[in-house]
């Protein structure tokens, strides 16, 4: 096995400096960024080579007959691949990058990066492909515009995800010649864990549990009170506001239910912490899909009682960062 | 997980679309060809063209893949039917418009586009080797830009005019490379490698044999044999005698050469007047530079040979250039060596019995051999002997047939049957082919000499003078020497078409045509090594000096890139000189330790570059202030936008 992976370890290694070095890849960059000159790198392609090897036998040819326009042709089809360096070139040259939309996704489904891509340059950019590890999108840009790309990526794990090694490359326009650069975006999305498939049901509400609690309940009316910045949307009296033109919002009453409570430490001991935060974000995802109160608690943490998406979001976010050191700092 | 590769192809199925340039780029490159492959492979290569275009294409209407395999060996079959080999010149090409068809045929891929234009490229260059005439290089030109229309269409679509444009973009910024690398690159004299034995088949011209018929044959051709521009004075007709082989020797039919020793001077002295004249010479397979009767040393590469005949020292396999000067009244071979004499007079056994018995006839009645001439050139007057392109056959005895059965002949027959007579009297004789006449272009004022001004005439030795040339033709028809073929032959007779007098307008045409033509010889075609080095040398570059060249062609080339880099450059900058001079002002800060954080707007970036730079404060919040305004206000023009750069430009830390 070691003889197998020694190369493979110095491969990697080497394959590090190379991206270190020669493609200056640092370890991920702030968008927005701009492709410089020295960013980008051209190469023949395999069709550019091959192309070359025609015209050097034409060359030859040419000197054997001594046929004077076969030199004038070998010699204009070599200035038209020395000028499509610069055509491939130019298309990347300057080109901007900035981070599009990138929302969280449960872990298992499939993640969108947004990115903008665009230019102020007078002329068009043609056929540039934007690829990934996982994905390829093609763009074509009329001059000073941009444009927005979604690039999808697999997701196997909560957590941040990055969007990695971003490859930005045309061989625009005769296919000769390559113009790449190389990218490590700072652009991440958070992916939630997973949603368990067929979780035991919640446990029942606080209320029903026999929990006392003063805080607003949310069944039934009990007035208006002056609005807080945490109240959600759906509190605020808009029939009152309209009328008196300060923002109030309804106050509840608990009455048969008080706020669900999700608790980490009341799951079965056995369970693996995954499992259980699969768990816990089902019982989120459903809570705020019947748009009812919950807590949160996980060791060290509680969220809530709230509802609404912006709670929502609060919780599976503490589970996507379960056990990282932002869990800890951020909690 | 899999790494993608670093140069796949970007769509892995065509469209319709780059199929139709393919179509276009392939057409045109197929049909210069036309003429010259057999009319079935033709005819299938357009059908296969037509059938795909017509058929709306689609990568799906690819013929299936089993096919075009069938369809090779089979084509490839026929060729090697038609041409007995699949190499050499005519079947190679027929071979690559074989593939140029089927490759279109299969097209499927984006790469299959790419082979296709690649044959096209391969093809373009095989018409090369027939024709490189002006019209040859338009249609290479629009090959080129079809074939990068084609490259073009794989990754973009447009309509045609704007993509023509791209690709017209795209030869107008390779042309300076072409120019460059065409005059720069050093010219090697080919050939590299044996030439294939058909490589230059089908040149017309004169041989080391002659055969009734032959000159004749040749007589035909309007060709361009060479062209000589006469510095000064032209010589006159009756002394464009431009020699070529001399044939001594004797069969009873044909003429051959005679092994003769060369020098590198000819064995004359010159005498007279002489005329100088540059030549350029059409390839023709062969030594003999053709120059005008009698040349004096000094032809560049070239050896002189004891019958007087200028020879190059390889086989004049390219058009070639040189300067020489002739001296027609110059005496020459007074001292011709006895061996030489002897193969003069040789004559077959028992041949030619009439002939024989006039020269025992002139001989008796004269004592000395001039006059023996003299009296067989008046024979030959009163004979009544018939000038014509289309003698009848001859026998066996051909001097016999020709001056006593059938009196018609060609110059060959003139030239022939008096050197028999001549021999038989006893006066070593040779016949001297070559070209006689020339007509001046009056656009270039150079001279023009054709296949069909071919001549034979005669030499005969006198002791004393050595040889003196002397044309029988012109004792029968003395209008050849002097007006051409057209003015000797009876006015019925069959002549080339443009020789024909009445066609005066359409050949005012040709001159000028043939003028340009010899213009793009001369610079286009014509450039080798030894043009190269005189342009060079006027240049002041030395091309023995290989380092000079390469510095001057890298000069060239790195202006070409550099100026490439440059259109790159400005075509991709932003073109918004606010945001230029806001972005100097950013690095001045920079450098000052003061970098803008990607979400601080000009306001607040100049607040905080002022609390960290105190002594400057009012000047950056200043430039702040109007590029704030300059770029977000609602009336940018009311501020001054000059001010905003000369302060920019002033500010330093």
């Amino acid at each position: 096995m070691t003889t197998f992976t020694a190369p493979r370890r110095l491969w990697s290694g080497l394959r590090q400096v190379i991206d270190r070095r020669l493609f200056r890849i640092r370890p991920a960059e702030a968008l927005p960024l701009r492709l410089p000159q020295r960013r980008i790198f051209v190469l023949p392609t395999r069709a550019g080579v091959v192309f070359a090897l025609t015209l050097f036998a034409m060359l030859l040819a040419s000197i054997n007959y001594t046929l004077s326009l076969g030199f004038a042709l070998t010699f204009l089809l070599a200035g038209l691949g020395i000028a499509s360096i610069f055509h491939a070139f130019r298309t990347l040259l300057h080109l901007e990058i900035k981070a599009g939309a990138a929302p969280p996704v449960h872990c298992g489904e499939p993640a969108h990066f947004g990115l903008i891509i665009g230019h102020h340059g007078k002329s068009p950019r043609e056929a540039i492909h934007v690829r990934t590890a996982s994905a390829t999108a093609r763009i074509d840009l009329p001059p000073d515009s941009h444009t927005t790309i979604t690039l999808n990526a697999p997701t196997t794990a909560r957590g941040w995800q990055a969007i990695g090694r971003v490859v930005i490359e045309t061989v625009f326009p005769l296919g000769l010649i390559r113009a790449w650069s190389v990218l490590t975006p700072d652009h991440t999305l958070l992916v939630y864990p997973a949603l368990e498939s067929r979780p035991p049901p919640p446990p029942a509400s606080a209320g029903a549990s026999g929990q006392t609690h003063t805080d607003s309940g949310d069944d039934e009316f009990a007035g208006l009170r002056a609005h807080r910045p945490t109240d959600s949307p759906r509190q605020v009296a808009w029939k009152a506001v309209a009328r008196s033109g300060t923002l109030v919002s309804k106050h509840f009453q608990g009455g048969a239910g008080g706020p669900q409570i999700f608790d980490w430490h009341q799951l079965p001991p056995a369970l693996p912490d995954e499992t259980r935060l699969q768990r816990l974000a089902r019982w989120v995802v459903d809570a705020a899909q019947n748009d009812t109160r919950w807590t949160l608690i996980l060791p060290g943490t509680q969220l809530g009682p709230d509802r609404g998406t912006q709670h929502r979001h609060r919780c599976l976010r503490a589970l996507a960062l379960y056990g990282t050191p932002e869990h800890v700092t951020r909690a | 997980m899999a790494r993608p590769s670093m140069s796949r192809a970007p769509e892995s199925t065509l469209s319709a679309y780059p199929l139709r340039w393919a179509a276009a780029c392939a057409g045109t490159t197929l049909l210069p060809h036309l003429p010259r492959l057999p009319i079935w492979l033709g005819a299938l290569a357009a059908l296969i063209l037509l059938w795909r275009v017509l058929s709306q294409t689609k990568a799906s209407s690819a013929a299936p893949r089993f096919l075009s395999p069938l369809l090779a060996i089979a084509a490839g079959g026929l060729i090697l039917f038609e041409y007995g080999t699949l190499f050499g010149k005519q079947a190679g090409i027929a071979l690559l418009a074989l593939l140029l068809g089927l490759k279109y045929l299969e097209c499927q891929r984006p790469r299959d586009v790419q082979v296709l234009v690649l044959l096209c490229f391969f093809l373009q260059l095989g018409l090369f080797f027939d024709t490189q005439s002006p019209l040859t290089g338009v249609g290479a030109l629009a090959g080129a830009i079809l074939a990068t229309g084609s490259l073009l269409s794989l990754h973009t679509r447009h309509p045609v005019r704007a993509q023509l444009r791209t690709a017209s973009v795209l030869m107008l910024q390779a042309l300076p490379f072409m120019i460059i690398l065409f005059v720069l690159f050093p010219r090697i004299p080919g050939p590299l490698w044996g030439l294939p034995a058909d490589a230059f088949s089908g040149r017309t011209g004169l041989s080391d044999s002659m055969q009734p018929g032959a000159i004749s044959e040749l007589s035909q051709s309007g060709e361009i044999a060479f062209r000589a521009a006469f510095r000064g004075e032209v010589p006159p007709p009756a002394l464009r005698y431009w020699r070529g082989p001399v044939l001594t020797d004797f069969d009873g039919q044909r003429w051959t050469t005679r092994r003769t020793t060369t020098a590198d001077q000819p064995a004359y002295t010159t005498t007279g007047t002489a005329y100088t004249y540059d030549m350029t010479l059409e390839a023709h397979s062969r030594r003999w530079l053709l120059a005008l009767d009698y040349p004096a040393a000094g032809i560049a590469d070239a050896t002189y040979a004891a019958d007087f005949t200028v020879l190059s020292r390889t086989p004049i396999g390219q058009r070639m250039r040189y300067a020489a000067s002739a001296y027609p009244h110059s005496q020459v071979g007074q001292n011709e060596v006895p061996a030489s004499l002897d193969g003069a007079l040789n004559l077959p056994e028992a041949s030619n019995p009439r002939t024989r018995a006039l020269a025992e006839q002139l001989k008796s009645r004269n004592q000395r051999p001039e006059h023996i001439v003299t009296a067989a050139i008046t024979w030959l007057r009163e004979a009544d002997l018939a000038y014509t392109l289309r003698p009848p056959r001859l026998g066996i005895d051909t001097a016999d047939a020709f001056l006593f059965d059938t009196r018609q002949g060609f110059c060959e027959h003139f030239a022939s049957a008096f050197v028999v007579l001549m021999r038989a009297a006893g006066v070593p004789a040779r016949v001297v082919t070559g070209y006689q006449g020339g007509e001046i272009n009056p656009f270039d004022n150079s001279m023009v000499i054709r296949q069909s001004d071919a001549h034979a005439w005669a030499e005969v030795w006198l002791a004393g003078e050595g040889w003196r040339r002397v044309d029988p033709t012109a004792a029968s028809a003395p209008r050849r020497i002097d007006g051409g073929l057209a003015a000797a032959l009876p006015e019925d007779s069959a002549l080339p078409f443009l020789v024909r007098p009445d066609l005066t307008w359409l050949r005012t045409l040709r001159d000028r045509w043939e003028f340009l033509g010899n213009t793009w010889n001369q610079w286009v075609l014509g450039f080798d090594q030894k043009t190269q080095r005189s342009l060079l040398r006027r240049l002041s570059l030395h091309t023995e000096d290989w380092r000079q060249m390469g510095v001057a062609m890298s000069i060239g080339i790195g202006g070409l890139l550099a100026a490439l880099a440059w259109w790159a450059q400005r075509h991709a900058a932003p073109r918004d000189p606010l945001q230029r001079a806001w972005q100097r002002f950013e690095q001045k800060l920079a450098r000052a330790g003061v970098p803008r954080l990607p979400w601080e707007g000009p306001a607040d970036y100049a607040n905080r570059a002022a609390s960290h730079c105190p002594d400057h404060a009012d000047a950056i919040r200043a430039i702040a202030h109007r590029y704030a305004r300059l770029r977000y206000s609602a009336d940018p023009t009311a501020v001054d936008g000059k001010a905003l750069h000369s302060q920019i430009k002033r500010f330093s830390i």
